[in-house]
């Protein structure tokens, strides 16, 4: 049965992003990933007697710069908080979060969807150190702790209850992983844990104002398994609902082998934190100076980017969004249009050829080998007629990425410059015509269709060097 | 303020200790004391004071963002209760 | 045959080649083992001292002496971290914990030539004031092993008293370097808050820590301070002011202004001998030209509770991180689920003291209480700064006993807690307020023990703190 005319769902997610710092929140540990374990840990880290934090100022700016990307307002008199609970993955006994004073309030992420755009209300941003990872499952006996991720610097960005479908979640978490990618605070990579997203989620019937229960789901790793647990959930609640039952407030993890979840064994007392500002930390008082410093170092983010490419290039929407996707993919096309001003061209090669490149070979435009001065040089060349855009896509290119050679010097070694003289361009469509009688004659009595199959044999007797501009309209003159 | 069972439990708890039947009458009815005896505090009407919250006037002491001052694996793990070579190691008491 | 007066004397020792570092040395470690039924010290680094002093000597003889503190031999409260050293807080949670670092204070202490004798016993957790709550046992004091030494820096009190070292380093949230101080006859420095660095110190309330130093007399002291104080990039509370520098010249015949509380001297639990000796030394301050006078201090009935209420707020916070899982003890006991395991670790580690305080703590922290108790501190607190400010717009400096009562007997006090926390009203002030505070051992009392006056002043102001405490240790005769 259908129960969505009967419901609708409220959701609020947090999503936490680490900070693309070199070092800890608290500390000079490297927070580089992958690391063997317990290799990236000090006394500080692990809470030894004796130990004191110090702030790590560019996770400050980074939090900013996410809250300046989300319309958030600054918190500028803002401070850090412990919040104590026991865990053997928390090696002081407390995080160092922040609880009165987030360093970010209110903002909005703004979403597409299928009723247009939307803004997503966040309730705030604020800083918080990462705890260590528990293993249960390499030994029978005793569940392993590394430390490594232990003190990594969070923000964790939280929504007001502002989301109404598992889809609206799949593109909220899109935009923030689009968002800390593009101002390069978080690599956004949720199968490796920077990014991660809990979920909030209640039903309530139609029409009804107050939220009903809310389920917390946890262990969502991708952003397919948001919308999916979602999903999952919903159903759930409405079929225990719609049987009787109550939605009982509750914490459940994502189950990726079969997309369902399940309750966590529940502590019997909901955990106080006692949370009281950090004795051991200096508050911060940010200055319009820093906080103008910040702003002034931001990149135009990618909604007003998207409109720029739209106005100043004249691109439709949907190559100019394509454009868009990664900081990366639009630096390179913002520099290549400073060396062509054949936009439209421009756009077409990135979100044709290059894109299906780079998508075989597993590329990224980070660190491209492909200099887009030289990939100007090969628009130019199509532009002028020298090379068809076929055999610059599917010969020259790859070429140029792989040795690093401009365009004019690879069609020259490989003979492959289009030809456009008129002689040698006769010759040829003399050629075709006198072996192709019968044909001639159909085309002749009417069959203008057989154009292309004499522009193709030219094509392939001047082995893809004859221009096939040049040459239908030379054939259509010598066939008239 | 009384500090009954429940409340005593509570605080056992969230502080994680425990206590035999013996000492836990004598610490209920030491804290039961100090409770009283802070509840002094009620006489004084201070509400338009702000709370103190910390001791130097220092803002926006922080550090540059480098890699410094992390220890050996051996080194960290020196101090270990229970380990092995690379992982520190408590009992497994997770149900799933 | 060696003798130890002052730092000064002992370096005109060397340089006169009267004594040596080795010997030194020497005489501390026969003194501590003549004296170990004080139970002052845990652990004696006797090889370590012996090698250093023979470098210390060997360098002397080549480049002559080098370093403000050239020979010194310091004594540390066992809560100061020094690199591969065992480190405990006097508890057994710590037992075995071997520390990766040295505390800030060790570098500056090492880096200006001073030999670390040994580690001293302590409250647990430097939560106490007799020192007997330490799990090494009570420590004794010299003057009297019938009396405890005071605490938290019990152990490190009686070893300047009793000659088993030149100078300790101790720590101090509520008066645990002062009143010891007061106890065994002795110099106890509290400096203002922010002025040595608390990296290496095991926290027990990070708004209130500080740590302290104790010597036979005032210009060790300073020269002490001197050494450890500044600038330091692994804490964030520190000061940047530079340390300070105390040149002990002074304006002569300059005339102080003094303060003392009404209240506190006539505060019910003070014994009598102690006031009428305050007293005396007034009238003997006003008469040589200076102006003491009487200041009100409505609020001194509730700055007892209101350090409590905050101390073990920190506290229970601080000590969360002893759970047995990355060091310190682990319980053999079964369990049966993690809240077990933590609860095993923790109460089999700690002493009663420790967890009562955990509990408090935890109580004025717990929703619902947090408004009345904890926030309720904090503002009192802040009121108490403002009156301060105030009273030291006027003054030079605030004058007070220590303690209100002498050394008292072994168990005396030991079975209630409450008694024990109103022994500390006239100490717990300047760790709430943040201002410095030193004891001077100025006065005797008719049972044997010595007793003390205690002079604040306001915050980052010890060199006019030292220069008055030499003036008044001067009248007393003693400097």
């Amino acid at each position: 049965m259908d129960y969505s005319e009967k419901y609708e769902v409220v959701i609020g997610l947090e999503v936490h992003a680490q900070l693309a710092t070199e070092s800890k929140l608290f500390c000079g540990d490297a927070t580089s990933f992958g690391a063997a374990p317990n290799t990236h840990i000090s006394p500080i880290t692990m809470g030894h007697p004796g130990t004191l934090p110090k702030t790590n100022k560019k996770a400050v700016a980074y939090a900013i710069k996410m809250g300046m990307a989300c319309n958030c307002e600054i918190e500028k008199e803002n401070y850090f908080a412990r919040k104590n609970y026991f865990y053997p993955d928390l090696p002081k006994g407390y995080q160092v979060s922040q609880h009165t004073t987030p360093i970010c309030k209110g903002g909005y992420v703004t979403i597409k969807t299928a009723a247009g755009a939307r803004n997503v209300q966040l309730n705030r941003i604020h800083l918080e150190e990462d705890a260590g990872k528990s293993i249960h499952d390499i030994n029978p006996d005793f569940t392993c702790l590394d430390y490594n991720r232990a003190g990594v610097p969070l923000i964790e960005i939280v929504t007001e209850p502002d989301l109404f479908s598992a889809d609206e979640a799949y593109q909220y978490v899109t935009e923030v992983r689009k968002l800390v990618r593009w101002i390069g605070v978080c690599d956004g990579n949720m199968e490796e844990g920077s990014l991660r997203c809990d979920a909030n989620v209640s039903i309530r019937l139609k029409g009804e104002t107050k939220l009903g229960t809310k389920v917390e789901v946890k262990n969502l790793n991708s952003i397919r398994n948001v919308k999916k647990a979602i999903e999952f959930e919903i159903q759930r609640m409405i079929a225990l609902v719609e049987s009787g039952g109550k939605v009982q407030q509750q914490t459940r993890s994502f189950d990726a082998s079969d997309d369902t979840t399940f309750a966590i064994r529940e502590k019997e007392e909901a955990n106080d934190y006692r949370y009281f500002a950090e004795p051991d930390l200096s508050p911060f008082s940010l200055s319009d100076e820093l906080l103008n410093d910040i702003k002034n170092s931001m990149p135009t983010l990618p909604a007003a980017l998207l409109q720029q490419y739209i106005a100043e290039y004249g691109l439709n929407e949907y190559d100019a969004t394509q454009l868009c996707l990664e900081k990366e993919t639009a630096d390179y096309f913002s520099s290549l249009v400073s060396h062509t001003s054949n936009y439209k061209a421009a756009a077409n090669w990135m979100n044709g050829p290059l894109r299906q490149y780079m998508n075989e070979h597993k590329l990224s435009f980070d660190s491209f080998a492909l200099a887009p001065e030289k990939l100007a040089g090969l628009l130019k060349l199509v532009e002028e007629g020298q090379l068809n855009f076929s055999i610059a896509s599917s010969r020259i290119l790859p070429v140029m990425i792989e040795t690093g050679k401009d365009a004019a010097t690879i069609a020259t070694e490989l003979n492959l410059l289009q030809v456009s003289d008129s002689n040698e361009l006769e010759t040829w469509v003399n050629g075709v015509i006198e072996k192709m009688p019968d044909k001639v004659a159909e085309y002749k009595k009417g069959k203008k269709g057989l154009i292309g199959l004499f522009v193709g044999e030219v094509k392939k007797v001047s082995k893809g060097k004859a221009d096939p501009k040049l040459v239908t309209s030379l054939l259509e003159e010598k066939l008239k | 303020m009384e500090i009954t069972d429940s409340v005593f439990e509570q605080l056992a708890n969230l502080s994680r200790l425990s206590f035999s039947e013996e000492e836990k009458q004598h610490i209920k009815s030491d804290l039961q004391r100090m409770v009283s005896f802070i509840e002094k505090l009620d006489e004084v009407d201070i509400a338009d004071v702000p709370p103190l919250l910390f001791m130097s006037n220092a803002v926006n002491v922080w550090r540059e963002d480098e890699v410094r001052g992390s220890v050996s694996n051996s080194e960290a793990l020196q101090n270990a209760p229970q380990h092995d070579e690379a992982f520190f190691q408590v009992p497994k008491v997770i149900k799933k | 045959m060696f003798r130890f007066s002052s730092i000064k004397d002992y370096h005109n020792a060397l340089l006169n080649g009267q004594t040596t570092c080795v010997e030194t040395v020497h005489y501390y470690v026969s003194q501590i083992k003549t004296a170990a039924h004080l139970n002052a010290y845990i652990e004696v680094f006797e090889q370590d001292a012996i090698a250093r002093a023979t470098e210390l000597d060997n360098a002397r003889k080549q480049n002559g002496m080098q370093g403000k503190l050239h020979g010194v031999v310091v004594g540390l409260k066992d809560v100061i971290c020094y690199k591969g050293k065992t480190l405990t807080a006097s508890s057994k949670i710590l037992a075995g914990f071997t520390s990766l670092f040295n505390a800030t204070v060790v570098d500056k202490l090492l880096a200006e030539g001073a030999i670390i004798i040994g580690r001293q016993n302590c409250d647990e957790f430097a939560m106490g004031s007799s020192n007997e709550n330490s799990a090494y046992g009570p420590v004794l004091n010299h003057a009297d092993n019938t009396r405890v030494p005071g605490g938290s820096s019990g152990g490190s009190a009686v070893a300047v008293q009793a000659d088993l070292c030149m100078i300790s380093l101790g720590s101090d949230t509520g008066g645990s370097v002062r009143q010891p101080a007061d106890f065994c006859g002795i110099v106890g420095l509290k400096p203002t808050y922010g002025r040595i660095s608390r990296y290496g110190l095991i926290a027990y309330a990070s708004s209130f820590d500080q740590i302290g130093i104790f010597a036979t007399n005032t210009e060790d002291v300073a020269i002490a301070l001197e050494v450890i104080s500044g600038a330091d990039e692994f804490d964030s509370t520190v000061s940047n002011q530079p340390a300070p520098v105390c040149d002990f010249t002074e304006e002569t015949g300059k005339k102080y202004k003094l303060a003392y509380f009404k209240e506190a001297l006539e505060h019910p639990g003070l014994d009598p001998e102690i006031k009428a000796a305050t007293e005396a030394f007034i009238k003997t301050l006003t008469a040589a030209g200076h102006d003491v006078q009487a200041v009100d201090f409505e609020l001194l009935d509730y700055i007892i509770p209101t350090y409590y209420i905050l101390t073990t707020a920190e506290a229970s916070s601080n000590l969360s991180r002893y759970d047995g899982v990355k060091y310190g003890h682990r319980s053999s006991k079964p369990y049966e689920d993690l809240a077990d395991f933590y609860k095993n670790n923790r109460s089999e580690g700690f002493g009663d003291e420790v967890k009562r305080r955990i509990m408090l703590g935890t109580f004025v922290l717990s929703a619902g209480y947090y408004d009345a108790y904890y926030t309720k501190a904090q503002r009192v607190r802040n009121m108490l700064r403002r009156k301060t400010q105030v009273v030291f717009n006027q003054f030079d400096a605030i004058i007070s006993p220590t303690v209100p009562s002498p050394a008292f007997k072994i168990s005396e006090k030991s079975n209630d807690p409450i008694e024990m926390y109103l022994a500390d009203i006239y100490t717990v002030f300047a760790n709430l307020v943040g201002i410095p505070g030193i004891s001077l051992p100025l006065f005797k009392h008719s049972t044997g023990m010595p007793f003390g006056m205690q002079v604040m002043t306001s915050e980052m102001n010890e060199v006019p703190l030292l220069r008055l405490s030499k003036r008044l240790m001067q009248m007393a005769g003693l400097e």
